[in-house]
């Protein structure tokens, strides 16, 4: 293996230019194996990087890559059963083999770490000013009121409102997004010249995610410290990193400067990877661009043949990939190192990086030439509501107030068309479509399918209306029985509907191939597939009964993002063929940009702003959608580079507890800048949805609304 | 739609022969019969049901008989596991006690276990009255001393045949499971899969069957086969006391506590007989026991394709 993989750019390019002097962090040859039952894991096999003062390095690969071990090995942190080769270097000194005595006297000091979960990584006993000031005085000597005085600056530096109250908390008292900062002024708290972030805001919401990285960007200027970022999200790398390493199966097979990687990349994995996700900012002629999914699953890390591990899954995979491994190796002169047998075809342009993957067709169907106006709606919700009673006390419960998940929402689906409902968690997405599931009258409101009120069905024309709507849940392992053969879950809903056990069995094997299974997988359990395969089960389960109505509850967020392109790209497909209707709820908006004809945006039980995809993400018109869409980072480096945030103010306040008149309006940025006259109005009117003027299918809920171009 | 995987290529063959028919209980039935303990503990228990039933016609000697002139026999070719110091056919006896000792065990079993599932199960899914009753009920029955109540009902059912004992010690063994089988419940009514069966329609019931009941099986399993023997004893402990089954009828267990005090004497046979048939009824039930939960299990690597 090549020695010499300074992720340098290359010369010629302006934008990062090459840093000079002795790398701050140096990893050579780094190779993790675990040893198992199964044979041994070699989870990481042959890491090279260099890591400069400031800089940014972005590792991006799918889960079980061997991202998080190679972080784990530099701080010292691997379970005993694993055996670790190669160097790493920090400021010239070897890391590897000192003992955990010496490594503790790094770890927290020179090099910090955020984690993923940071519930997980505080001490729930302590007050969170506590450990701060422990974080500081293990490495520092520091007077208590000295410390105190530093955390609560830190605290202040990372946007903690209120420091001083907060200070005397607890961490369960705090909201996953302020947690993470808490574990990010840990982590600068003592000036640490290396900061390693693995996934630090995948648990978070958007608009919490771009206030956690603008914290972490604040915290990296003030101490000058590198940052390793690991991440599944390409966007986040684009507008966050100088330079990126893309891993595969245990290895890095492309690295490079971040322009250099997303707009010239010379290795099929990564040029999927970029296909394959959905885009905000893109729209083709029919308004979507097709999504290039990379067909299969990563090899297991067991017994890793002498080839390219990526070959099953390659589209443009030839003999001598099955022979060899490539190396990491730069394509050209002035090119960025990558594995590839054919980097030289792809740099020379012989194969086009376009042509790579074979382009899917966007399917169409008939309805896509009847307007919307004449085709029946399908499913109709008119001012639905729902309040939960919220209780207190372990003995007499008693009520104290009331959650209102779903406050009075009204929307519409017609035959063919997908609408999209998007917000952040908490915001009565799943609540609004688990009432319109148990088609009963809900507590306000009403909600008709096909034109007949739940409210008035027999259980006889309720239990036949079950048929025609149908719901796909988020996390396809939780929704499939680990206990039950997959054909036969498929098979429930027929049974059911009193299918005979012959015609059902006929039809699952039908079903399955329609999803793209095999027949025979029928007797498997579910654990036996793969999170996308089983979310294929989850529709062909949903789809066993010809359902006009699917309701899909984030298909895709629990899925990597090859895999998803794979299950939008059939979902698509599928209404094509069936003529089926989706109700979309997403908290992705790049998803629901590519799938959707129609987006509902709701905040705290309402839906602020809904219309047709391009009015809705072209001319976003409530401020919370202007916010939304512009937390969302882009998959393109210059974009990123170009674009400005709009940053929203503190976490997502609760559904117990309603501000007066416009919900937003403690959130909202717009307001700040308001005359006393209009925040009164604010203040006093809660604004109901109106169509934006001179639009059809536009409308928002803000008493000042006004378009503005944020993607 | 995937490069095919180690499973793909090994199952695809006898899969491919009966596509999709694969329902569960076929399944299930494949996976158990893969497991060789399984298979001795079921063949092994049709075979002691057969001895039991059939073990009479060997011998021309009833459990009520007694031969005057061999008592304190030795195993002969007359009395195969000898006899006692009245001269009661121990053979006779054994079969005999066997056959009450099984009916016992296993129906008590069922009916225990059964009703636990049940009740625990309906506690926890339906919610509500039924939820309050059962959970009082539940309550009632562990503070009721079990054995007490045994004994003071038990005079009212003189007359009645032994069979009464099932449902009388069933009724006071089903408790604590119930209450372990209600708070897996709980849990299990809130996953999504649950969920998903609610909204296509399927009734109540048939998702307690088709989806609790199958998730919770390791327990009721095991307390299934803890229930056999443990019916078998408590069975012997009142006809010990004189409340469960009484001369001239015999159980495995009052045979056993006949026999037990000559364990380590010369006739020793009158223990170690109707001892060991115990204990292979035990183990049996057992390996069947072990068997059904890995065959119900797809996560045990023991009973799964490869
Ligand atoms: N303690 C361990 N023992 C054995 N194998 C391990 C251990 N820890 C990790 N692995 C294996 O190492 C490989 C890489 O794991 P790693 O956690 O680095 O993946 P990742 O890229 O961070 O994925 P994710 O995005 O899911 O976090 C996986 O195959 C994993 O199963
Ligand atoms: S080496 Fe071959 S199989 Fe691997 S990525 Fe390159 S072309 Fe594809
Ligand atoms: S009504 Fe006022 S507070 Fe609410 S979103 Fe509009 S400007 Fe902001
Ligand atoms: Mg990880």
């Amino acid at each position: 293996m090549s020695q010499n993989l300074l992720l340098t750019d290359a010369a010629g390019r302006p934008k990062n230019p090459a840093p000079t002097g002795t790398p701050l962090l140096s990893v050579r040859d780094l190779h993790v194996t675990f040893s198992s039952e199964a044979g041994d894991v070699r989870a990481v096999r042959g890491v090279s990087y260099d890591l400069h003062p400031g800089e940014v390095l972005g590792i991006v690969g799918e889960s079980g890559s061997g991202k998080s071990v190679s972080a784990m090995a530099i701080l010292g942190l691997l379970p005993d059963n694993a055996r670790i080769t190669g160097s790493i270097k920090l400021e010239g000194r070897e890391l590897l083999g000192l003992g955990d005595k010496r490594m503790s006297k790094i770890r927290g000091k020179d090099i910090a770490m955020v984690f993923q979960d940071p519930l997980s990584a505080l001490t729930p006993v302590f007050t969170v000013g506590d450990q701060i000031v422990e974080a500081l005085t293990v490495h520092q000597k520091l007077s208590r009121d000295a410390a105190r005085k530093r955390a609560l600056e830190l605290l202040d530096v990372v946007g903690i409102p209120d420091p001083e109250r907060r200070f005397k908390n607890f961490p369960h008292e705090f909201s996953g997004g302020m947690r993470q900062r808490v574990m990010i002024a840990m982590a600068i708290a003592n000036d640490p010249k290396v900061i390693l972030c693995d996934e630090p805001t995948t648990a978070l919401d958007v608009t919490i995610q771009a206030q956690i990285l603008e914290a972490l960007k604040n915290a990296q200027e003030l101490t000058g410290a590198a940052i390793l970022m690991i991440t599944h999200d390409l966007g986040v790398v684009a507008g966050f990193a100088d330079k990126v390493s893309v891993m595969y199966a245990g290895r890095p097979v492309e690295q490079g400067a971040v322009d250099e990687i997303y707009y010239r990349p010379r290795m099929p994995y990564t040029i999927g990877l970029l296909g394959s996700i959905p885009r905000l900012d893109v729209s083709g002629e029919h308004g979507r661009r097709p999504l290039t999914p990379i067909e299969g699953n990563p090899p297991s890390m067991v017994d890793l043949p002498d080839a390219c591990p990526f070959a099953d899954r390659c589209p443009i995979v030839t003999d001598i990939c099955r022979d060899a491994e490539p190396e990491l190796l730069p394509a050209g002169p002035d090119s960025h190192p990558s594995a590839c047998h054919r980097r030289a075809d792809l740099e020379s342009g012989t194969i086009p990086i376009d042509q790579v993957y074979p382009v899917p067709e966007i399917p169409e169907t008939h309805l896509d030439a009847v307007p919307r106006e004449q085709r029946s709606p399908v499913l109709e919700v008119k001012g639905l509501q729902k309040h939960f009673p919220l209780m207190r006390g372990a003995v007499f419960k008693r009520r104290v107030g009331t959650v209102k998940a779903v406050d009075g929402i009204d929307f519409e689906i017609r035959e063919g068309e997908t609408l999209g409902l998007v917000g952040e968690s908490g915001c009565g997405k799943t609540t609004t479509l688990l009432e319109i599931l148990e088609l009963v009258a809900p507590q306000a409101g009403s909600i008709a399918v096909f034109g007949s009120q739940a409210a008035n069905l027999s259980g006889r024309e309720r239990m036949e209306m079950r048929k025609d709507i149908q719901i796909v849940f988020q996390d396809p392992m939780a929704s499939l029985d680990p206990r039950m053969p997959v054909g036969e879950a498929i098979a429930e809903p027929l049974r059911t509907h009193g299918w005979s056990q012959d015609k059902a069995y006929e039809r699952v094997a039908e079903l399955l191939e329609l999803v793209g299974l095999e027949p025979y997988h029928a007797s498997r359990f579910p654990r036996e597939f793969s999170g996308g395969q089983r979310q294929r089960i989850c529709v062909a389960r949903a789809l066993a009964l010809n359902p006009k109505v699917v309701i899909l509850d984030e298909p895709v967020s629990a899925l990597d993002v090859s895999i998803q392109a794979g299950v939008i790209n059939l979902l698509d497909e599928l209404r094509a063929k069936l003529g089926l209707s989706y109700l979309f709820v997403a908290h992705d908006l790049s998803v629901v940009r590519h799938i959707a004809d129609r987006v509902a945006v709701m905040y705290l039980g309402r839906i602020v702003e809904i219309g047709d995809v391009s009015s809705v993400f072209e001319l976003p018109s409530h401020p919370y959608t202007q916010a939304l869409l512009s937390a969302i980072p882009l998959p393109d480096p210059r974009k990123e580079r170009e674009r400005s945030r709009i940053l929203l103010p503190g976490d997502l306040p609760s559904p117990a507890n309603v501000p007066s008149g416009c919900r937003f309006r403690d959130r909202c940025f717009k307001y700040a800048s308001l005359n006393a006259a209009e925040q009164s109005k604010c203040r006093d009117e809660d604004p109901v949805i109106v169509a934006r003027p001179g639009k059809q299918d536009h409308a928002a809920a803000c008493h000042f609304a006004d378009a503005l171009e944020v993607v | 739609m995937t490069a095919p995987t180690a499973a793909d290529t090994e199952s695809v063959q006898p899969f491919a022969a009966a596509p999709a028919r694969s329902g569960r209980a076929a399944l299930v039935w494949r996976r158990f019969r893969r497991n060789k303990f399984a298979m001795v503990g079921l063949v092994g228990l049709v075979l002691l049901f057969l001895f039991a039933f059939l073990g009479p016609l060997l011998t021309h000697w009833s459990p009520t008989d007694i031969d005057l002139v061999n008592t304190q026999s030795g195993p002969t070719g007359d009395h195969f596991f000898g006899t006692d110091d009245v001269g009661h056919d121990m053979f006779a006896q054994t079969v005999s006690g066997m056959q009450k000792s099984l009916i016992i065990g296993l129906l008590v079993a069922l009916l225990s276990t059964g009703s636990a599932g049940l009740l625990g199960t309906a506690a926890a899914y339906f919610g509500g009255w039924w939820e309050k009753v059962i959970v009082w009920l539940t309550d009632l029955f562990l503070v009721v001393p079990s054995l007490l109540m045994l004994i003071i009902l038990s005079p009212y059912f003189q007359g009645a045949s032994w069979l009464v004992l099932v449902p009388m010690i069933a009724l006071f063994s089903w408790m604590i499971t119930s209450r372990v089988v209600r708070g897996m419940t709980l849990t299990i009514r809130e996953r999504e899969f649950v969920r998903a069966a609610r909204y296509m329609g399927v009734p109540a019931w048939t998702i307690i069957r088709r989806h609790i009941i199958p998730n919770i099986s390791s327990i009721l399993i095991v307390d299934f086969t803890l229930n056999v023997g443990a019916a078998i004893v408590t069975e012997s402990f009142l006809s010990f006391l004189g409340f469960g089954i009484r001369t001239p009828n015999v159980s495995l267990g009052t045979v056993i506590n006949d026999g037990a005090q000559f364990a380590s004497t010369d006739q020793w046979y009158l223990f170690v007989f109707p001892a060991s048939v115990l204990v292979l009824i035990i183990l049996c039930v057992n390996f069947i026991g072990d068997g059904l939960r890995d065959a119900l299990d797809p996560n045990s690597t023991g009973a799964s394709a490869r």
